[in-house]
């Protein structure tokens, strides 16, 4: 190889890489989508390809095709019943995050609340679920009020702890600064203590937000029993009861798109919050 | 006459800091018995070996902190917007612009920011960041930051800034310069500086008085004037009255830690 062969590649040596990551970039970003799709067309090509071939029987596992003929076919059941557990999930989370930050902010204005009520918090949410709801079950009389409560209660710590932690965290030298121009409490909460929370309030959200729906499902499961028919995980349920493995699937992968659209949402809100100011919002070069 | 620009002995008072001694949980002298009278337009260097008492001083002058025994005494009283500080850290609200930041001292007084910007802008510009007025503190180095706490602490016009090691974690490059431009500033400014440092060449640069201090417990174990006119500029640094002031200075410090072994 001769030297002029090699000299435009060390002369470009920089735009080489350059390009190369760049290159490299846009295959992440392809792949990022592509593959988790590809994956999944082939999972599902393998659970045909099993259920036929095995010849499962559909009350033992549903093939793919009858999966999603329920779906159309059981869509007018469905739907609502996903509407219902969508409400009782956005309910407890709007109601976790109201009751999470109030209390959260009594917490660090009074040492005295913090100290009475704190350890009823932690038992609140160390106690489980599935045995709080057959009692509220009992003492609430409507059975969506009385699974709203479940979902609440599993939903609520996690933001309470979070803004709590967060609250507290604001960087001592500022709190001086803010002492020394005579702050007021509220000017100490409203400008300094909560933008300090807001990343752990955030980190907590996105928590709160998975846990509602798991609340939802618990408490359709032990109150929606009593044949109150609930929500999704109520029609769930009772499919299985009635072998109707193809509803139960549908029903159940509703469920899990519930949960990836939380998700989704919690992380956009979270960036959005986040992104001119907070290091976790930051997107570093090489990344 | 701005009172800066009067020789030190015929300077009005701004604050008599008498006897004061800070301890804590009742047997860590802190501070024993420092004495200090602070002028209009004096520029005070508090230099001494770790664990003397020096930020404690300035907690106890900025109201942070009360002393065990003692006074400080502000002529004519303290009013609300006589203090600016600035700490080792910048100390800037991450979540806050630059102008945002800088705006904190009016705001805290429930003053619109529309009501203060050419304030905000000017200190800004005296520090030389108006070009920066809405950029976040992490898109700024560690010296644009350090000059935006600067503009916040000045931006009221307070009669004394306090300023506690506040170029220490900045690399000597940078600290000469911001040495320059604090000169700059509180000439034009007018106000009274009280600044912590471990530093004598900082100390003899910046200052017309130093108060050298020892450890253990922590007091004032000289005083020593800088009798170098301002305005001071970069070949100060080289002059011979220079190294004489930090060959002075050296040895009350060199003292100060004898005394203290
Ligand atoms: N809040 C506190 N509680 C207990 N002891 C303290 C407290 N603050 C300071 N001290 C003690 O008081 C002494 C003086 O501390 P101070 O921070 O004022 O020193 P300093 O001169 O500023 O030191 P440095 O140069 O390291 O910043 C030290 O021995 C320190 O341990
Ligand atoms: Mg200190």
């Amino acid at each position: 190889m001769s030297i002029a062969e090699e000299a435009p590649v060390t002369i470009a040596g920089v735009d080489v890489e350059e390009q190369a990551r760049a290159r490299r970039d846009r295959i992440h970003r392809i792949a990022k989508w592509t593959l988790p799709s590809l994956v999944m067309v082939l999972s599902i090509l393998a659970w045909h390809l099993y259920v036929t071939i095995g010849e499962i029987p559909h009350y033992i596992l549903p093939g793919p095709v009858r999966v999603a003929q329920s779906l159309v076919e059981d869509w007018a059941l469905l739907w609502p019943a996903m509407m219902i557990t969508s409400r009782l999930t956005i309910l407890a989370l709007l109601m976790a995050i109201v009751g999470g930050v109030v209390l959260a902010v009594a917490f660090t204005q009074s040492k005295w609340a913090e100290m009475s009520f704190f350890p009823y918090a932690v038992i609140l949410q160390v106690t489980p679920v599935i045995a709080i709801a057959p009692l509220l079950q009992i003492y609430v009389e409507s059975a969506f009020v009385a699974a709203l409560l479940c979902a609440w209660i599993v939903a609520f710590f996690p933001i309470l702890s979070n803004t709590t932690i967060g609250l507290k965290s604001a960087d001592h030298n500022l709190q001086d600064l803010f002492t020394i121009y005579g702050a007021t409490r509220w000017q100490r909460l409203r400008y300094l203590a909560a933008p300090s929370a807001l990343p752990f309030f955030l980190g907590g959200l996105k928590i709160a937000g998975g846990l509602a729906l798991i609340g939802a499902v618990v408490a359709e499961f032990v109150i929606g029993r009593a044949g109150t028919g609930l929500g999704l995980a109520s029609t769930l349920l009772e499919a299985s009861y009635r072998f109707n493995f193809g509803r139960l699937y549908a029903a159940l992968i509703l469920i899990s798109l519930m949960g990836v659209v939380i998700f989704a949402i919690m992380s956009l809100i979270s960036h959005l919050a986040l992104r001119s100011w907070h290091e976790s919002a930051l997107k570093r070069e090489g990344q | 006459m701005p009172p800066q620009d009067l020789p030190l002995g015929q300077r009005p008072r701004l604050l008599d800091v008498s006897h004061v001694e800070k301890t804590f949980n009742g047997d860590v002298v802190a501070l024993k018995d420092l004495s200090l009278e602070v002028n209009e337009g004096d520029f005070i260097s508090l230099l001494g070996p770790s664990g003397c008492g020096k930020s404690t001083a300035l907690r106890l002058i900025s109201g942070l902190m009360h002393p065990t025994s003692g006074r400080i005494n502000w002529s004519g009283g303290q009013g609300a917007d006589d203090l600016g500080i600035v700490f080792q850290e910048p100390t800037l609200m991450p979540w806050a612009t630059v102008a945002e930041n800088v705006w904190l001292p009016f705001r805290l007084r429930g003053q619109s920011y529309v009501s203060v910007r050419d304030e905000i802008l000017e200190a800004l510009k005296l520090v030389g960041l108006d070009k920066f007025q809405n950029a976040y503190p992490r898109e700024l180095s560690g010296g644009m930051k350090m000059r935006v706490a600067i503009a916040r602490a000045m931006v009221t016009h307070p009669r004394l800034i306090l300023m506690d090691e506040p170029f220490a974690a900045l690399d000597e490059i940078t600290r000469f310069k911001l040495n320059n431009d604090l000169l700059e500033l509180k000439a034009k400014i007018g106000c009274t500086v009280i600044f912590v440092t471990h530093s004598v060449f900082e100390s003899v640069f910046l200052s017309d008085r130093i108060i050298v201090m020892a450890a253990r417990p922590g007091r004032v174990i000289r005083e020593l004037h800088v009798d170098a006119p301002y305005p001071r500029h970069e070949d100060f640094r080289t002059s011979a009255e220079y190294a004489a002031f930090t060959r002075q200075a050296s040895e009350a410090l060199h003292d100060a830690m004898g005394e203290a072994a």
